[in-house]
């Protein structure tokens, strides 16, 4: 069988109703442990065109779109709901609260933001001590989170229990190229997973996966996994663009990828190493469709793929992330192009997958 | 046995990327396996024997990668920068030279430490392939590396790069060869990643679903100066796991090792190991468990270029091995 080729042109392509979509996802709060929002904002989109549709024990979405080929490669696609936040611990009355971060935020960011908490979504803000009143020493250290508190005001007194989750109260933007948003980890990959279940290539048996906690260690992909059972899969994600000058005026050679470089393509991170199978695939795709890419650099961090490729025999497995600066705070910023084309690369190794890209073993 | 090792230590083969030094360990076995078969992660599954009445499928594992590194980076002056695969300690890392999987070699060393004597972190460490540029550069973003020094045969006393944990594949193929008839069901695992997490043996396991397990993998010692904490000597035998830092083996399992080796005469030591794992230790956690223990050949210096075991040890374990699969299995 020899693989179907399409032009360009025939790629699905980011739009506004795509961006309108983003922002709904990156606006909703779904917290590790606590994805009901996006969850919903995933079912309603994608059940017309699912041929099976279920929601697992912990909370996954998995998502399954059939092929008209005999003996289809069964291709799981991974993005995962949750983000980053945080969980009220202790009411301190007065509408303060202590809390403890979910997931990998990053303890500096805290200080000064505003924020939603509980059920209801009520406003506040993460306090601390001004500058003004700040002491020498205190200015160069952090602040540790047994010291902050969420400051609902007296409005929220006693509105939020001990176990609530919330986090950044940030609202979605966009500057032109650039899309700017809280939770934009892995909300892109989210939206890019539902363009793909609404044009999924026919060739393949999609089995998409809207996982849970990832954020906390790659809980939910673990199960959907094993559940799903796929041939291979990809993980789509957000990776960090750390490409700002050097400070020291030096070649900043620990950049992880770059904003404007396509989508990231890993070759090792600290869960997974790729299967080379797959990446040298993905850069014959990119190759074929002209679509740029680039190889985040391999380190530390990890998606899915970590725990997906390790359950029942083995899932050869890649990851694919779209560049974003400022991860795990606030804000995170990317460009609608290296969006685009993670969804265009994606979409065309998917229609060009056959399954003798599993013929040979691992090399 | 010594030209095997010699052999096996030789192919590179970091985590991720075994393919090589499989294919070599598959010519090895093939005259003496009833099958063979490369799962979805690489790892080799060698099989031989069915199991009979009182037998065992018996998973035996030796892990076939090794520590390297991975390009991150090709600055402007043609120097690559790159990060560790696996354990590799940053002190080891000035002065060694390593070999890409292309063929490309080159030499390792670093930026002008902040504080004179103080490693530097590893983002300051560079290869030089004697390149001035990312034009002229041979190796880009993603080429793997293992280290590389000469095979130094000392006798009974050998030192090379990789012996963990080729040392231990060579004695499994030597097991397989030596093995004459067993009522056990004989799975010899050649496994991939476990020096990035202990990873093709959680896969392999799975699909093997074995009654038991036993790890082949190199253990540290304490017979080297200023470093008596451990009890485990090299040359004094095949050394009985108890306990590392990512399992305790199952006691029974230990029991059996321990009075086989006694009855056949095999020179043997027992192991506790303070920091470290071996593929045993997602064996045993394998689906409903599976009792699981391991032979561990003492090795010096261990995630070094340059690592020392002893024959006399290897032999012990092949025996010790050979003893254990070759007569039914009781527990107790």
């Amino acid at each position: 069988m020899s693989p179907r080729t399409s032009s360009p042109t025939s790629l699905p392509k980011i739009g506004p109703a795509q961006i309108a979509l983003l922002e709904r996802l990156s606006n909703a709060i779904s917290v590790s442990g606590d994805e009901r929002e996006v969850r919903e904002i995933v079912i309603k989109e994608v059940k017309p065109h699912a041929d099976d549709l279920s929601v697992d024990a912990m909370g996954n979405v998995l998502v399954i779109c059939k092929s008209t080929a005999r003996n289809p490669l069964r291709v799981m696609l991974d993005a995962h709901m949750d983000e980053v936040g945080f969980m009220i611990t202790e009411d301190d009355g007065d509408g303060l609260y202590s809390f403890e971060v979910i997931g990998g935020v990053d303890e500096r960011q805290l200080p000064g933001k505003p924020v939603l908490v509980g059920k209801e979504r009520l406003p506040g803000v993460i306090g601390a001590k001004p500058i003004h009143l700040a002491e020498k020493g205190e200015l160069h250290s952090p602040i540790s989170i047994s010291s902050l508190r969420v400051d609902l005001g007296p409005a929220g007194a006693g509105k939020v229990s001990p176990g609530e989750w919330g986090t950044f109260a940030t609202r979605f933007q966009r500057a032109g190229a650039s899309l700017m948003g809280k939770a934009l980890d892995d909300r892109l990959g989210v939206a890019t997973l539902i363009e793909l279940v609404k044009h999924h290539p026919e060739n393949i048996e999609l089995a998409a996966a809207f996982t849970v906690q990832e954020e906390l260690g790659l809980r939910g992909a673990k199960i959907a996994a094993t559940t799903l059972h796929p041939d291979l899969a990809f993980a789509i994600d957000s990776t960090p663009a750390f490409d700002l000058p050097s400070a020291a005026k030096k070649e900043n050679t620990v950049y992880n990828c770059k904003l404007d470089g396509g989508p990231a393509i890993y070759l090792a991170d600290a869960g997974t190493i790729s299967d080379p199978r797959l990446i040298r695939f993905l850069e014959a795709t990119a190759a074929k469709f002209g679509i740029p890419y680039q190889f985040r650099q391999p380190g530390g961090g990890g998606t899915d793929a970590g725990a997906i490729h390790k359950v029942l025999s083995g899932i050869p497995t890649v990851s694919i992330s779209i560049p974003g600066r400022y991860a795990h705070s606030a804000v995170l910023m990317s460009r609608i192009s290296d969006w685009q084309n993670t969804l265009q690369l994606v979409y065309a190794a998917l229609q060009d997958l056959t399954p003798e890209i599993l013929a040979s073993v691992r090399k | 046995m010594k030209e095997l090792i010699q052999k096996l230590c030789e192919i590179p083969g970091p985590s991720g990327h075994e393919n090589a030094i499989r294919e070599t360990i598959m010519k090895e076995v093939a005259p003496h396996a009833d099958s063979m078969e490369v799962d979805a992660l690489g790892n080799l599954i060698v099989r031989k024997g069915k199991k009979g009445k009182d037998g065992m499928r018996i998973l035996m594992s030796a892990h076939m990668d090794e520590l390297g590194i991975i390009v991150t980076h090709v600055d402007k002056k043609g120097f690559v920068r790159f990060t560790t695969i696996g354990g590799v300690f940053i002190r080891y890392l000035a002065g060694s030279r390593v070999l890409f999987l292309n063929g490309v070699r080159g030499a390792i060393n670093h930026e002008p430490a902040e504080e004179p004597g103080k490693v530097p972190p590893i983002e300051d460490f560079f290869i030089d392939v004697g390149a001035s540029s990312p034009a002229d550069c041979p190796v880009k973003v993603g080429d793997l590396a293992v280290f590389e020094r000469p095979f130094i045969d000392n006798g009974d006393r050998f030192i090379s790069k990789a012996l963990d944990d080729r040392a231990s594949c060579a004695v499994l193929i030597e097991a397989l060869r030596q093995v004459k008839q067993s009522p056990n069901e004989l799975v010899f695992l050649f496994s991939v990643q476990e020096e990035v997490g202990v990873r093709g043996a959680i896969t392999a396991s799975y699909s093997v679903d074995p009654d038991l397990g036993i790890a082949i993998d190199v253990t540290g010692t304490g017979d080297t100066p200023g470093n008596e904490k451990m009890e485990v000597a090299l040359g004094n035998g095949a050394a009985i796991k108890i306990r590392d830092q990512g399992m305790l083996c199952d006691p029974k399992v230990v029991r059996w090792m321990r009075t086989t080796a006694e009855k056949a005469g095999i020179r043997h030591q027992m192991e506790i190991l303070r920091g470290g794992t071996t593929d045993a230790y997602q064996i045993q956690v394998n689906r409903a468990g599976v009792p699981t223990g391991a032979i561990s050949i003492p090795c010096r210096y261990i995630h070094s270029p340059s690592e020392m075991a002893d024959i006399r040890d290897l032999e012990n374990s092949v025996q010790l091995l050979v003893a254990l699969i070759s007569e039914p299995v009781y527990l107790k």
